[in-house]
């Protein structure tokens, strides 16, 4: 069963590694911003819950739901006064303002809460299991992310096919030019799409720190999974993106199956790997 | 090609007696001073260790060492677009290779150096067209992603020391090229005198790389990698080949970058994965060089690396407010001063210490901007 183990504990690693990559490739999606913070706001949400559920002594899901609020403002504000300046046809001022926000956010964290590790507390939560099939449970944390994890693909598309904001996100992503003549707000539209981007982390942040402990410097390897879900799902597609962060699982349960040390090595060989054979990912989306 | 002064012929028959010859011009009166400056500092730092104190020799090392990153890191992402967050992969690979060079195949400290640089070429050549996949903005997290997995890689050599990384003892080093030498014509013990050592070969490669940038801008090839940046389509039209520059470009960065991770960990004798391959050390730092100096211009990183130099004498004690404060710097210079320090001082009074860009002006009057 050995085997079997390891498989599923990839794919239910790969709904977390798809929650890290939802922010990610959302905005990149629609205004074409590589946001290189995105590990490290992953890790300022953790820190926010676990200051929520320590400090004010909430429980974990009004933290959650509080922090989910912040962070869509934080997102708003920092599209408004920061990103909004640096977007343009150069591709090297938004990377270079992100790069900067990643160490400043990184070493921040530092500072305030120093380099122990820390774990968000759900209660009995985290260690009970359910029974899938005769001889074989699984932990309730891990499939709670990876359901959640579908649910949020799920409720994002649906924002996208089924609302107007979806219309208005869609059309600024294929022509901000022409979105704006037919009255889309285009400021609007992508302060919107950061701040759903860092809510949608919550979530992520969430799941990671129920799942293991965390520390300031775990930030960048975030980043760098859900680039890499993105980038084996195939970009446009959040279905694939899904898919990336699976796939991505899989391999790392793999290779640290074979050898402990090998894990992370593992995924960023598959990524490579990937990049190699289907360098538009294994479900690209139809239209280009 | 030099474009020092390219000629531009009117027509013979046509022209009048008394028409102004256009030449396209890169030098300015200022540029030449600067060249006599460079040279008598140059010299002037070459000496330095005969009387200068250990300690200052070993911030000198830091500094040019990290303006060679900065330098590298400034055309290959400001003038090439390659905007990478994964040069630190090139740094480790030759630290390691220098470590190997020597624990391993028993070489001589200062070959292993130019033998780091190929070896950092060598894997670079390979991941160049894996990375070049990923397009602009996603090539940065690609490059990380690779530095990342060369990380872990690097970790799993136990000879080498594995992921707790190993030290090189200095009877190891003690037969140094040139080490005696410089002990005799110093009179230094081998630690000091490693450091001299050290510290030239950094200041020469500086040098080096510097003026092979400055070169390179001016030439012909420079003007082709600018164009392919701003506009892709446009410069193939034009009969540039995109690809094969930034390739060649890429390559030939990851060579110097590679010799001077073998320089770096030469003096500190001691590697570890996580230290030779940390973004923090070997890309934030540079980026936040070339983003405060200026990035596109020869200027800029040498503004930068002494900006730098000032911070951490004053700031490197608080350790991550260091960080917090630099960062916080570099994103407000993106957002309000986006040519860095030395871009707004340059177009308020006219700098061009080494200019790149090129002047349309008549042979007999001073060149004037277009």
């Amino acid at each position: 069963m050995s085997g079997f183990d390891t498989i599923i504990e990839g794919v239910l690693l790969g709904g977390v590694y798809a929650l890290f990559a939802l922010g990610l490739s959302l905005i990149f999606g629609i205004m074409r911003l590589v946001n290189l913070a995105h590990g490290d706001l992953i890790l300022f949400a953790a820190y926010l819950v676990l200051s929520a559920t320590i400090a004010l002594g909430l429980p974990l899901a009004v933290a959650s739901l509080l922090v989910v609020i912040t962070m869509f403002v934080l997102g708003f504000v920092l599209q408004r006064l920061v990103l909004e300046r640096v977007l343009g046809d150069d591709i090297l001022p938004p990377l270079l303002v992100t790069f900067g926000l990643s160490v400043v956010i990184q070493n921040g964290l530092l500072l305030g809460y120093g380099a122990d590790s820390r774990r968000l507390q759900a209660g009995a939560f985290e260690s009970s299991s359910v029974v899938l099939a005769p001889g074989l449970s699984v932990g309730l944390a891990p499939l709670t992310a990876l359901v959640t994890a579908v649910a949020a693909v799920a409720l994002l598309q649906l924002i996208f096919y089924r609302t107007s904001l979806g219309r208005a996100f869609r059309a600024t992503a294929d022509n901000p030019a022409i979105a704006q003549l037919m009255g889309v707000n285009e400021r609007n539209v992508y302060a919107i799409a950061v701040g759903l981007s860092l809510a949608v982390s919550v979530i992520a942040a969430v799941v990671l720190g129920i799942r293991a402990s965390f520390d300031p410097s775990i930030g960048p390897a975030r980043l760098l999974y859900a680039f890499e879900a993105v980038i084996i799902g195939g970009l446009g597609s959040l279905w694939g993106t899904l898919a990336g962060g699976i796939v991505l699982g899989l391999a790392q349960a793999i290779g640290g199956r074979i050898n402990p040390e090998w894990q992370i090595l593992a995924g960023h060989l598959a990524f490579l790997v990937v990049l190699m054979v289907r360098p538009r990912g294994l479900f690209p989306a139809r239209r280009t | 090609m030099s474009v020092e002064s390219i000629h531009i012929p009117a027509a013979r028959e046509q022209r009048p007696a008394d028409a102004p010859v256009w030449q396209v011009r890169v030098g300015t009166r200022l540029s030449r001073f600067a060249a006599v400056a460079g040279i008598a500092l140059i010299v002037a730092l070459a000496a330095l260790p005969a009387i200068a104190s250990r300690n200052l020799i070993q911030d000198l090392i830091f500094v040019f060492t990290m303006l060679t990153l900065a330098q590298l890191w400034n055309v290959l992402a400001g003038w090439g677009g390659l905007v990478s967050v994964g040069q630190q992969a090139f740094v480790g690979l030759g630290a390691y290779a220098l470590f190997a060079g020597i624990v391993m195949a028993g070489l001589d400290p200062v070959a292993a150096i130019s033998l780091a640089g190929l070896f950092a070429a060598l894997v670079a050549a390979v991941l160049g067209p894996l990375l070049f996949r990923l397009e602009g903005p996603y090539f940065a997290i690609g490059s990380w992603v690779a530095a990342e997995a060369l990380r872990l890689i690097c970790a799993q050599f136990k000879s080498l020391g594995g992921g707790t990384g190993m030290s090189i003892s200095p009877g190891e080093l003690s037969q140094m090229v040139g080490l005696k030498m410089v002990q005799a014509l110093l009179g230094l013990r081998p630690a000091a005198a490693r450091d001299v050592l050290v510290y030239w070969l950094a200041l020469l490669l500086a040098v080096l790389v510097t003026l092979g940038i400055y070169a390179f801008m001016r030439s012909h090839h420079g003007l082709a990698l600018a164009a392919s940046r701003d506009n892709a389509a446009a410069a193939r039209s034009v009969g540039v080949r995109t690809a094969r520059t930034r390739y060649v470009l890429w390559i030939a960065v990851a060579f110097a970058t590679g010799m001077v991770g073998a320089v770096v960990y030469l003096q500190k004798a001691r590697i570890s994965p996580d230290a030779a391959f940390s973004v923090t050390d070997w890309t934030a730092y540079v980026i936040f060089i070339v983003v405060i100096g200026g990035v596109r211009t020869i200027e800029g990183p040498m503004v930068g690396v002494l900006l730098l130099w000032g911070l951490v004498t004053y700031l490197a004690q608080f350790g991550s407010l260091y960080l917090v404060v630099l960062g916080t710097l570099a994103i407000l210079i993106m957002l309000f001063m986006p040519t860095g320090v030395w871009g707004a001082a340059a177009r308020r009074w006219q700098l061009q210490l080494f200019p790149t860009q090129r002047w349309l002006g008549r042979s007999e009057s001073s060149p004037t901007p277009l």
